[in-house]
């Protein structure tokens, strides 16, 4: 196929992301240089007040710290559950892994508004934990985690393991089982053959799904804005703040930039760091 | 290979209810006869799915969301079938980067998409109608529709087609009767996947809806903000419903693990 033919082909799609996909992110860009007066709305001048605003607020800093804290930790415990689960998801029988691959993945394909709900009627002061709990006597007041970090953590593995199931699965089924059963054979127990002979071989699962999981965490809003409420505040959820209720967009968009920047920076270097990394173990 | 032990038993078990933990829970509460959430529910009744005939809001928040869905997913599929095939067999400077671009949706944090298109549609005039919500929406589940016809385009043998093409067919009739039908596949799943994502879409449509074009997730979210109640519920288990119906479909045609890995297995 020709050059000509090809971006003929890609025009309509092109056009539509150059007008409503480029032009308005540049255009937020420059709004995150603007400035903002509650009278007079927003001004085209061009400043980096907006940037010093946030970057010199602690109240910022502790909003970014926890959104990253909060990532991190979704990351690491999906990373705990995630690959064990997908070890044994690779070892039932078609029957049952089928099974399993709809309940892994059927949840991504129900609103995460939906699915958090289903977490508020569970983590509530009078939420179905806290009745069992009290009602088996093992506590006698009802365990925060409405409107707590750990919560919003829970619900946010909840909505990201599907993604380190998958991206550790997909490694699991480049890997050759004979690796395994020459291990079984030299004597080596299951959790030795884990450690030793599998673990190694899905590193790079592990570390593609944890940017995944990491990067839509980081971003997450619907989770952090029901599971925290006004209290809990998470990076998305002040930017939303600023734009639907403050209404200074200018400092909501300087806000949203860096949050995009501290992502891409965070993906790229990541991503050098696996490739640097494997390109040693592999030339 | 040996089969799993009883620690990988169990640990599938609890997984699974973890899974299906907040899941349950919505559908159970709906079913409540009494005027607050109760889990497990003190008897089964339909009050408050006949509750939902009450609230014309959420009714007309849903068909805002089907129609929606319908829409974006049709508008993006038809601008990524040509760009896939361009993509897909092109060689052509500037390939990698005209993925990168139609992938890109991917990448940027949606809260930034929401603004951005806030922003834009707000200058031109179009915030808050359906139109300009099913541009946007189609923007973000062309990433989804893309990956998949991408994967069928990349693995369709072009043999075929080019014993029709020395046999005098056109061009347009190859893509009809030769290459479409061997694509197809991927193109259903994609539509249904792009369908069901903007369906449940609410980051970036939060931003840019209006009373009237409210879709059925903003409505749901603003509600649960303020309160919780057995009628967020049952209309949950109504969308719950749906996209169960949806997902054995997919799951039949194209395999839920191929469709979401977004890679076909050949």
């Amino acid at each position: 196929m020709t050059g000509q033919r090809s971006w003929s082909l890609s025009a309509p799609a092109l056009a539509l992301f150059g007008v409503l996909l480029v032009v308005p992110l540049i255009m937020t860009f420059v709004l995150s240089f603007n400035s903002f007066d509650f009278y007079e709305g927003i001004s085209n001048d061009i400043s980096l007040a907006n940037y010093k605003e946030v970057l010199g607020d602690s109240y910022f800093y502790e909003i970014f710290a926890r959104t990253f804290a909060i990532a991190l930790a979704t990351t690491v415990i999906c990373a705990i559950i995630g690959v064990p689960q997908a070890y044994f998801l690779n070892r039932m029988t078609p029957f049952w892994r089928s099974v399993m691959v709809l309940v892994t993945l059927g949840p991504l394909l129900i609103s995460v508004v939906v699915r958090t709900l289903g977490w508020a009627i569970l983590l509530g002061n009078k939420g179905v934990i806290n009745t069992a709990l009290t009602d088996f006597g093992l506590i006698e007041r009802p365990v925060k985690m409405m409107y707590t970090s750990g919560g919003i953590v829970l619900a946010l593995v909840h909505v990201m393991i599907p993604f380190m199931v998958l991206a550790v699965w997909a490694s699991l089924q480049r890997q050759d089982p004979a690796t395994e059963a020459a291990a079984e054979s030299l004597g080596a127990g299951p959790v030795v053959i884990f450690r030793r002979v599998v673990f190694p071989q899905v590193i790079p699962g592990i570390l593609s799904g944890s940017l995944i999981v990491f990067s839509l965490s980081a971003s997450a809003f619907a989770t952090p804005a029901i599971l925290g409420g006004r209290r809990i505040k998470v990076v998305s959820t002040t930017v939303y703040d600023e734009f639907m209720n403050t209404l200074n967009w200018p400092l909501g968009a300087a806000i949203a930039m860096l949050l995009l920047l501290a992502v891409l920076v965070i993906m790229v270097s990541w991503n050098r760091l696996v490739e640097r990394r494997y390109s040693e173990v592999f030339a | 290979m040996k089969p799993n032990g009883s620690f990988a038993k169990l640990f599938s078990v609890l997984f699974a209810l973890f899974m299906l933990a907040p899941i349950i829970v919505v559908v159970g509460v709906s079913f409540t006869p009494t005027g607050y959430l109760e889990f497990p529910p003190s008897g089964i009744s339909l009050r408050w799915f006949r509750e939902i005939l009450n609230h014309p809001d959420f009714i007309a928040a849903g068909w805002v969301s089907l129609k929606l869905g319908f829409a974006s997913a049709c508008v993006a599929t038809v601008l990524s079938l040509p760009a896939a095939l361009a993509i897909g067999r092109g060689r052509f400077r500037g390939r990698e980067a005209l993925q990168s671009l139609f992938l890109s949706p991917l990448m940027v944090p949606t809260v930034v998409l929401g603004i951005a298109f806030l922003r834009f549609l707000t200058l031109v005039g179009l915030n808050g109608t359906f139109f300009g919500l099913m541009l946007c929406h189609a923007i973000i589940i062309t990433p989804f529709i893309l990956r998949l016809v991408l994967a069928a385009v990349i693995g369709l043998d072009r043999s075929v087609e080019m014993a029709a093409t020395s046999l005098g067919a056109s061009g347009w009739t190859v893509f009809r009767r030769i290459t479409l039908p061997a694509i197809i596949p991927g193109v259903i799943g994609g539509w249904v996947l792009a369908f069901i994502t903007s369906f449940d879409e609410l980051t970036v449509t939060v931003f840019i809806v209006d009373p009237s074009t409210t879709t059925l997730p903003v409505r749901l979210f603003s509600h649960i903000s303020q309160t919780t109640d057995p009628l967020v519920a049952s209309i949950s288990t109504v969308a719950i419903l749906f996209t169960v119906v949806l997902m054995l479909f997919v799951d039949r045609l194209y395999g839920l693990d191929r469709l979401l890995i977004g890679e076909g297995k050949r």
